[in-house]
């Protein structure tokens, strides 16, 4: 009996009030081999009608997916509201464009290399650090502290770079090429570099949908949804979030080593405070706290930019009216939208 | 052995000018149920505040025992044996019943630096989750968001997290606080069938309850205690009946 009671119980355990389960059905598996397919062959298209141009801006969707998405590791599901994401992101950006230019300008702080093997573990772990560091600080705050403290951070390194004359201070520095990767293969083709930008950002989200449904993820989400008590039973709630935001440091790092790449230029821009609001946005926008929200987030963002920008000067005034718009009709998201419609759908 | 499991010594917490607990010593002997009575504000949730390690002491002591852990911070000392409810319902309102307490199953069954295998795959956790569900009359609602329970049921889950964690000692805060008639019986049985697994100190308003479930009795006025003893010497010193028992009358 006790194994009947059990076998209930865990489908119950496995669909977490917010973010996890329910979603097991077959409609979002078929959906998502979909779209995988439909981005797999997506380059092929594009060449095909001839508007590679698009291969670059799916990527370039696909790195802020990416950081969207680390982001959400830690406001969405642990609660943590950074307003500094833009100093990993960005930050990371600038480490693989200073280990680049070493290699052709040989300034002689740091060893050069333009491998990718090397440059891009090298900026997760340095993005790794710099998240223990500032999060070390910053998570001793709460609420509206722990908003400004790391802001406070994200804006210091912003002024650091502006300084940074030998790396272009606030004008930015070009990287001669894209990383390498041997095999052959070369990230200056857009479309390769494209596969190498997908294949990274499905690893991640896989990796991110693991860490969510564990023990730990089970800990940061019981940590959002009310921290004293989680103490009262037995959690070191701090050294948690410390680990989180480490984790979601290091990959928006990654997602800055892939944006240098992208546009073989690093500026300040990608570090101030700008960055950090529009990632948040695409977080809220897409779902907090749902593992695809920061993925949903990017994609409406960006396209909405592109598609904007091209009817109208003051596409940024409807960009934010519309953003607005879309939160007041989907407060929890453009994915708990489609949750409701659904289930709505279904009844 | 004879060193009580909790001993307290001269506590003392100010809030600025108001000393909220005042020179309070205090002794609780393994499988003892004591209570705690006093007016409101007479600094019962800081005492336990205090033991919780929520709040750290000004002065005093508090030995678990034996140990002293005056200065452990709240996590540490629930891995030590010690929980606590809260007067304020303190649960986990869009997990189910059952994750609610699996997820203090989970603080005492080893690391949680675990980041590959899925939680609801660990069916321990979830077998002892269960078991304490069902223990405190939750199993019919296991399956069920904790913002959806009555009143009544979110009281019992609040205890029943705390009993998760596995503790030596229970620090109860008022448990039956909201409660109706029907619902406070109910929770008095369970206290009454948890008082022979676990050492408690109760802190309740509910002057029957308190008759009825505690071995001692101590009264609080002040944050002072102003008399200890058995359930028979509290309803006949004239003091408390005063201070406490009077007031409780005429409210
Ligand atoms: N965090 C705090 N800061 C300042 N004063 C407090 C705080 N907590 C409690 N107090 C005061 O300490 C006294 C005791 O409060 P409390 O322990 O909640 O009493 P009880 O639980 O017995 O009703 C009250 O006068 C209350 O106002
Ligand atoms: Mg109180």
């Amino acid at each position: 009996m006790t194994s009947t009671l059990v076998s209930i119980s865990s489908k119950a355990i496995a669909s977490a009030g917010d973010a996890a389960g329910k979603r097991s059905s077959l409609v979002p598996t078929v959906a998502g081999l979909g779209l995988l397919t439909a981005l797999l062959l997506f380059p092929s298209i594009a060449a095909a009608l001839d508007e590679t141009f698009y291969v670059s801006f799916v990527t370039r969707i696909l790195i802020f997916a990416l950081a969207a998405s680390s982001l959400n590791l830690i406001l969405g599901f642990g609660g943590m509201v950074s307003f500094g994401h833009a100093a990993f992101f960005g930050g990371g950006a600038y480490i693989v464009g200073m280990l680049s230019i070493e290699v052709t300008r040989d300034i002689g702080l740091l060893p050069g290399t333009q491998s990718a093997w090397v440059a891009w573990p090298t900026t997760m772990l340095a993005c790794a650090l710099m998240a223990a560091l500032i999060g070390a600080i910053s998570l001793r705050t709460r609420g509206v502290s722990f908003i400004m403290i790391t802001l406070a951070f994200a804006q210091m390194i912003y002024y650091l770079f502006v300084s940074l004359k030998t790396y272009g201070g606030d004008e930015g520095m070009n990287i001669g090429t894209r990383s390498t990767i041997g095999f052959g293969l070369s990230l200056s083709d857009d479309a390769t570099f494209y596969y190498v930008v997908l294949a990274l950002l499905v690893v991640s989200m896989m990796l991110f949908r693991r860490l969510v449904h564990s023990r730990f993820g089970n800990v940061i989400r019981g940590i959002r949804e009310n921290e004293t008590r989680m103490e009262a039973i037995g959690y070191d709630t701090y050294r948690y979030k410390l680990v989180c935001f480490v984790i979601a440091g290091s990959f928006a790092g990654l997602a800055g080593a892939l944006l240098a790449n992208q546009n073989t230029f690093v500026s300040p821009r990608m570090l101030d405070w700008h960055q950090s609001g529009l990632l948040i946005m695409m977080v809220i926008l897409g779902g907090v706290g749902r593992l695809w929200g920061g993925v949903v987030g990017a994609v409406v963002i960006l396209l909405l930019e592109e598609i904007l920008s091209e009817y109208t000067l003051y596409w940024q005034f409807w960009l934010g009216s519309l953003l607005l718009f879309l939160i007041i009709v989907a407060p929890k998201g453009l994915i708990g939208l489609a949750d409701r419609a659904f289930k709505g759908g279904l009844k | 052995m004879n060193t009580p499991l909790l001993k307290v010594e001269s506590l003392v917490k100010r809030f600025g000018g108001l000393t909220a607990t005042d020179q309070l010593s205090l002794d609780v002997a393994q499988g003892e149920l004591v209570a705690i009575i006093g007016p409101n504000g007479a600094g019962k949730t800081t005492l336990l505040s205090q033991l919780s390690g929520a709040m750290f002491s000004d002065e005093g002591r508090i030995l678990f025992a034996g140990e002293d852990i005056s200065r452990l911070p709240v996590h540490r000392r629930v891995h030590k044996g010690l929980a606590r409810s809260y007067q304020i319902t303190s649960i986990f309102k869009s997990f189910t019943v059952l994750q609610n307490v699996a997820l203090a199953v989970q603080s005492r069954s080893g690391t949680s630096m675990r980041f590959w295998a899925p939680v609801a795959s660990e069916r321990d956790l979830l077998e002892a989750a269960l078991a304490i569900v069902t223990d405190v009359g939750l199993e019919s609602v296991a399956e069920r968001p904790a913002s959806q329970l009555s009143h009544g049921q979110q009281r019992q889950l609040e205890l029943a997290i705390a009993i998760a964690t596995g503790p030596r000692l229970l620090l109860l805060d008022e448990p039956m606080a909201g409660m109706g008639r029907e619902e406070t019986l109910r929770m008095v049985e369970l206290i009454h069938r948890l008082k022979q697994r676990f050492t408690i100190l109760l802190v309740e308003h509910d002057m029957d309850a308190v008759f009825r479930l505690a071995d001692r009795i101590a009264v609080l006025v002040y944050g002072r205690v102003i008399a200890t003893g058995s359930v028979e010497e509290i309803r006949n010193n004239r003091e408390v009946r005063q201070a406490y028992l009077g007031e409780e009358l005429t409210v």
